[in-house]
């Protein structure tokens, strides 16, 4: 196996987590940004430098600027960090993270059923290619990865419905 | 022995070749600006004030280099850092002469640079939130809104190099122009990519992130010693940067009769730092909201409109 591609895997897992962990939320993005570039890498590493680079002028380098953009518009202060840490403490995350690792698994495992050989690190691989496998043998991971999409949708709306009721 | 040296030699070199061209332009800068305004400017150290610059750089490492209590203090130190990457990264994929560069030939390699560039907002955005301080935020804040917008048009106006040149990557893009420089054919591209180079690197006339007269120091209100050297560094660097994409992407790179490839790209980008520099010392600073709406209103067609009509001649030529 590449090393540099399993290096990259870990940063990008390590940069995830601590990703979701952070209570500031300007650090939480940088951390996504690190997940982001090393993801790139991956991509890179994988003979795709196109998508590489795809990959950070739009999601590093212009959509997580607009995220950090807003953040910085509505200057989030102490408040709102105390607030963070409220939702970790108790034992809130409990149940998010069971049904969050019971979704991984099922990643895990629709993405080991179907075991394509993987090709020559280098080849062209053409969009027409990418789609049948994506929606061929792939189909279930990616119907679990729009859960994960469809979750944190309404997890968004949640929090912001509950800020909007106190004041 | 050979093949590892060589590609280290070059990395090496060019590092360093950037951080000299880029201290020397602080100098260059400031006697230019003498000579414009009708000034001696910084001449008293050394031969023509050569040695300004080591005194410079002196004063800024000796001095105290604070971190203000209020700040966030790691975010504080990695930004004038990303910056400089950056923009040090992206001198990797500028080929110099046919057989100097340290990855000229990478197929994406205007991608690359791009994708360095919208990194490079980083910088100034995570100082000015960093530092705690609402004329630094400001700054970042319009920074982040500048620095996206004129990517945009930089991105759009260098597609007519990248479709009649048919590749990303930047030497083949100076190959194609051995025949016409591009700035011929392209001339409208070539323009629109000179402005959003001045409001990317952020200089005079563009420099609203620190604007000194409105917002004091802007995103580097809080920064000093070395630190702030980074940032001042990083800006000259950015301008040397854009001239050398200006120079290989419309005016031909090492092309040019008699005198050796490294001299004729060396002059290019020379005059195209003192353009820069005359830029400043010519040119007041419009407003932010001019500056914005000078860019989604004016830049954003015209850039459009080359790509349609590139797209179309070279169709035509192709159906000929």
């Amino acid at each position: 196996m590449n090393i540099m591609l399993e290096l990259y895997g870990l940063i990008a897992i390590g940069a995830t987590a601590l990703a979701i962990t952070r209570t500031i939320p300007v650090h939480g993005l940088l951390y996504l940004v690190v997940s982001l570039l090393a993801l790139a890498c991956m991509f890179e590493q994988l003979g795709a430098p196109f998508a590489a680079m795809l990959e950070i002028i739009v999601y590093a380098g212009a959509i997580m600027v607009l995220f950090v953009f807003v953040v910085m518009m509505i200057n989030l202060g102490q408040p709102d960090q105390l607030r963070e840490k409220g939702w970790f403490a108790g034992g809130a995350w409990i149940g998010p993270s069971v049904i969050s690792i019971l979704l991984m698994g099922l990643l895990v495992y629709g993405l080991n059923h179907n075991t394509m050989a993987v090709g020559t690190v280098g080849a062209v691989i053409g969009p027409k290619a990418v789609g049948l496998t994506l929606y061929g043998p792939y189909i279930l991971t990616v119907e679990l990865s729009s859960f994960l999409l469809l979750a944190g949708l309404v997890s968004a709306y949640h929090i912001g419905r509950r800020i909007g009721g106190n004041s | 022995m050979m093949p590892i040296v060589w590609p280290i030699l070059v990395i090496v070199v060019t590092v360093f070749g950037v951080l000299g061209v880029a201290a020397l332009s602080t100098t260059l800068e400031r006697r230019l600006l003498g000579v414009f305004q009708d000034r001696p400017g910084p001449n008293r150290v050394g031969p023509f004030g050569l040695f300004q610059i080591i005194a410079d750089a002196m004063k800024m490492l000796f001095k105290q280099d604070w971190i203000p209590p209020f700040a966030d203090k790691w975010v504080f130190l990695i930004a004038p850092i990303i910056g400089f990457l950056a923009v040090l990264l992206s001198f990797g994929v500028v080929p110099i002469t046919p057989i100097w560069g340290v990855a000229g030939e990478l197929n994406v390699g205007l991608l690359f640079v791009f994708g360095m560039l919208g990194l490079g907002v980083y910088s100034v955005v995570l100082a000015g939130w960093s530092s705690n301080n609402k004329y630094a935020l400001l700054g970042g804040m319009r920074a982040a809104a500048q620095m996206i917008s004129y990517e945009v048009f930089m991105g759009l106006s260098v597609m007519g190099v990248v479709m009649a040149a048919g590749s990303f990557s930047i030497r083949d893009i100076v190959e194609a122009q051995t025949n016409c420089w591009f700035i011929i054919p392209q001339c409208l591209g070539a323009v629109i990519f000179l402005l959003a180079g001045i409001a990317e690197t952020h200089r005079l006339p563009f420099d609203f992130p620190e604007g000194e007269n409105e917002i004091g120091a802007g995103f580097h209100t809080e920064y000093s010693g070395m630190k702030f050297g980074l940032f001042y560094l990083a800006e000259y660097a950015g301008v040397a940067l854009s001239s050398a994409l200006i120079t290989t992407l419309y005016l031909g790179g090492w092309h040019g009769p008699f005198l050796p490839p490294f001299l004729w790209f060396a002059i290019k980008v020379f005059l195209l730092i003192c353009f820069y520099i005359l830029l400043r010392a010519a040119l007041p600073r419009p407003r932010y909201d001019q500056l914005m709406s000078f860019g989604w209103k004016v830049l954003l067609p015209l850039s459009l409109l080359n790509i349609l009509v590139t797209g179309a001649v070279i169709l035509l030529r192709a159906g000929v």
